[in-house]
């Protein structure tokens, strides 16, 4: 299904050749250069990861290896909004399992999963560092502390 | 800005500063930590722009946006200077009343104070706050003070004077010495002496060497280095570049965590107004010494914070260890020297060269010197990052600084180092906090993190969460690793299923034993710690789970179930209405049942019923009593027959 839904890449060539240039081409600047594509793009397509390989002189299933080894990267297109729920030893101790199955219901999918309708991308994280706030969701980059599974619903339903 | 070139234009610069702040001109610091945010603080800062400009105090008061104090339970933090007034959970609405009181009426806006929950006594100052006052804040204490985007906040508190000192006053072995003799530790984990790292890399043949800040800090539960470069990445840049000089390096990294996005833009703006002022670049304040950071992000990957697998993520290939028979000080990034120290050991560098290895070496005990940062998070009153000497017992981190358990529930265990550390029970409570001594007791420091639980945690659940974040982050690079988490897991797994059998705590031993003593690096190396610890003090917990398939604190969900006593419950209908999954039947006057083929076991039924009832029970190890029958469910309410 999800096969499907690949597109082609929406972040346009001029783009990905400003992002290496800052890096003047040093091929150890790699993960740097994914990043900031994975930023603009929140996905990485098969043609940037090409048009990466080339002007890195990097062959392309090292590229693969750091994309998939990595998991800020995704090779999958991700959904409009991203829910990161933070599942690190303090949020686990303060229920943070409990704001990750009703996310789930909510959206109707899995941790690691996008909606259908490229909405939401659902992910789990292990600690975003604010562990005196647990339990944390994270919808857009704006973080939502001391949160309960209700008012997790609430944050979803208002976007 | 033109650059400052010599110590003595460093001084003039300071003074200059200084000259024209006014100390007593009141100042409003609000912590916009990555904590605070979360609450709210953005909104704080707005509201009291807004309420500066309505009464038109704009030359009159200054706002200040810092770094995270450490108090995170009580945020938003705002800090009123001169005074030294520490309100705390400041809401937007509170800001009128802030700006027409206190700075211009003078007068402390009793509300926001801290109110001490045994005495209930209020704290007008931060430094009477318990939570600050048990605390000894070398490193940690300059956040609230200071403007992580400004350079000048950072010189007016004596920035830099350090690095002035080393390269003008002592030659790159003396630093080197005085960095021996502190017997300052790495606070990343390992604890290894830093002075001897440095050493093996100044020794090390080559040319060009590298110094590296570690902040890849992935220990779910810690969060001191975000807090640090966040809030004061100055003195961590200052730390580094007198590394870089007593290494004899010229080019160093930051290797920060993407999940720590303000981290990484205040570390880069002060990599620029540093660049800027001439801290980094040629010839730093006319000593002749260059040096340059990069900054580079992580990519989010636990086992990328291991030194050797650090090393060749800053290559731009994947991050996974390799087998240390040569140090990386040696042969480190591209083959050549690495020095790589965490964040909070750099931090702690400047304060070494100005105040002397011998002041250092007076704090802390015999063998772990110092202060050392820890995240006190879970079940514990006052969560949030504390400082104290090494050496306090942990009775006084948790109880002293951290305040206690909240809701009169019974501590049970501390876990400490992260995913690689052990659990530490109440008996040991009155320990003293160093390397070896965590070590002794099945733990590690690890990065610090610090996580209390209560009676409400399950030790078996608590090792197998530890054991599948291992096997996640395990890179598959060495079998006993790969393997032997995952074996370990399954096990857990099984017995908190209630599928647990005779022999298996015996076999984890035996498969925490191996992966132990034959993973690569120290993720495999440690992993055995959570399931090590928690048999050894909490056996117990294991045999009731495997024995008796009971949970004795209600964790496990297929251990346990809920179950509304039908003397208690008085149908009102709250728990029927917040069931998420609709499995509790019963009316108005009717009272409710639980289905418990329906029952996801989510625990909310638990936490609404009115603590008057207290009619949801929760039932481990034995048969859940049969539903009463439906002709017998209605209650007939006195108070309507009168």
């Amino acid at each position: 299904m999800k096969e499907k839904k690949v597109r082609t890449a929406d972040i346009g060539d001029g783009k990905i050749d400003q992002i290496i240039d800052k890096y003047q081409g040093d091929a150890s600047a790699l993960i740097q250069v994914l990043l900031e594509i994975q930023r603009e793009n929140r996905w990485l397509p098969k043609e940037a990861l090409e048009k990466v390989s080339k002007k890195l002189e990097v062959p392309l299933n090292q590229i693969q290896h750091v994309a998939t080894f990595y998991k800020a990267f995704s090779l999958v297109p991700r959904g409009r909004h991203g829910v990161q729920i933070c599942l690190g030893t303090a949020c686990h101790v303060r229920g943070g399992p409990r704001i990750l199955d009703r996310v789930e219901e909510v959206l109707g999918i899995q941790a690691g999963q996008t909606t259908m309708d490229m909405e939401f991308t659902l992910d789990t994280v292990n600690c975003l560092g604010c562990c005196a706030l647990g339990p944390v969701m994270v919808v857009d980059g704006k973080y939502h502390g001391k949160i309960t599974p209700t008012e997790a619903e609430a944050v979803l339903r208002k976007l | 800005m033109p650059k400052v070139n010599s110590p003595a234009e460093l001084e003039k610069l300071r003074k200059g500063i200084l000259s024209k702040r006014d100390p007593d001109k009141p100042c409003i610091a609000v912590c916009t930590g990555t904590g605070c945010l979360a609450l709210g603080a953005d909104r704080v800062v707005v509201a009291l722009k807004e309420e500066i400009k309505k009464h038109g105090l704009e030359d009159k008061v200054d706002i200040k946006e810092t770094g995270c104090p450490g108090f995170c339970e009580r945020g938003t933090v705002v800090v009123i200077y001169p005074e030294e007034i520490c309100y705390l959970r400041v809401q937007p609405e509170d800001a009128g009343e802030i700006i027409s009181q206190t700075i211009l009426a003078k007068k402390v806006v009793d509300r926001l104070l801290y109110v001490d929950p045994t005495t209930g006594e209020k704290a007008v100052r931060e430094s009477e706050i318990p939570f600050y006052k048990n605390q000894m804040r070398l490193i940690i204490g300059n956040n609230i003070k200071l403007d992580p985007k400004s350079i000048d906040d950072y010189l007016v508190l004596g920035g830099y004077s350090a690095l002035a000192k080393a390269l003008s006053q002592m030659p790159p072995e003396q630093v080197l010495e005085e960095v021996k003799k502190s017997n300052l530790r790495g606070r990343g984990g390992g604890g290894f002496p830093a002075g001897r790292k440095w050493e093996e890399c100044r020794n090390a043949p080559g040319e060009a060497r590298y110094v590296i800040v570690n902040a890849d800090e992935g220990d779910p539960g810690a969060f001191m280095d975000r807090a640090l470069l966040e809030g004061n990445p100055h003195s961590v840049l200052e730390g580094l570049i007198i590394g870089a000089y007593a290494i004899g390096s010229h080019e160093g990294y930051i290797y920060v965590r993407q999940e720590y996005p303000l981290a990484i833009e205040n570390v880069t703006f002060a990599i620029k107004q540093a660049e800027e002022y001439g801290f980094l670049g040629e010839n730093i304040l006319g000593s002749g010494f260059d040096f340059t950071v990069k900054m580079h992000r992580g990519a989010g990957a636990f086992v990328s914070g291991e030194s050797s697998a650090l090393m060749t993520a800053i290559e731009g290939r994947v991050g996974e260890p390799r087998p240390k028979y040569i140090h990386t000080a040696v042969k480190g990034v591209r083959d050549r020297p690495s020095c790589l120290n965490n964040v909070e050991t750099w931090a702690n560098v400047p304060l070494i060269i100005n105040k002397g290895a011998d002041w250092f070496a007076g704090i802390g005990t015999e063998g772990s010197k110092g202060t050392k940062i820890f995240s006190l998070v879970g079940k514990v009153n006052n969560t949030g990052l504390v400082e104290v000497p090494m050496g306090i017992t942990l009775r006084d981190v948790i109880y002293r600084v951290g305040g206690g358990i909240p809701g009169s529930k019974k501590f049970k265990a501390v876990q400490t180092g992260g995913p690689s550390g052990g659990c530490i029970p109440e008996e040991q409570l009155d320990m003293p906090v160093d390397f070896d001594e965590l070590a002794r007791a099945g733990s590690m420091m690890g990065s610090g993190g610090m996580i209390v639980m209560d009676e409400d945690t399950c030790m078996v659940d608590v090792a197998r969460y530890f054991l599948d974040f291992l096997s996640d982050e395990s890179c598959g690079k060495c079998v006993p690793c790969r393997e032997g988490i995952r074996q370990m897991l399954k096990i857990l797994t099984n017995i908190s299923k209630g599928k647990g059998k005779e022999g298996d705590i015996e076999l984890l031993e035996e498969l925490a034993e191996v992966t132990r003593d034959a993973s690569l690096c120290a993720l495999g190396r440690t992993s055995a710690n959570p399931v090590m610890s928690t048999i050894h003090y909490f056996r117990d917990e294991y045999e009731a789970h495997i024995k008796e398939k009971r949970c004795p604190a209600y964790v496990c969900k297929a251990l346990i179930s809920y179950y509304i006593d039908p003397e208690k419950c008085q149908a009102c209908m709250i728990c029927l209405r917040q069931c998420p999954v609709g499995a509790i039947v019963g009316d108005k006057n009717q009272i409710h049942v639980i289905d418990q083929e329906k029952c996801t076991k989510c625990g909310t039924c638990f936490e609404v019923c009115p603590p008057r009832f207290s009619a949801v029970r929760r039932i481990s190890g034995e048969p859940v009593p049969p539903p009463v029958p439906e002709e017998a469910r209605m209650i007939a309410r006195e108070s309507k027959e009168k």
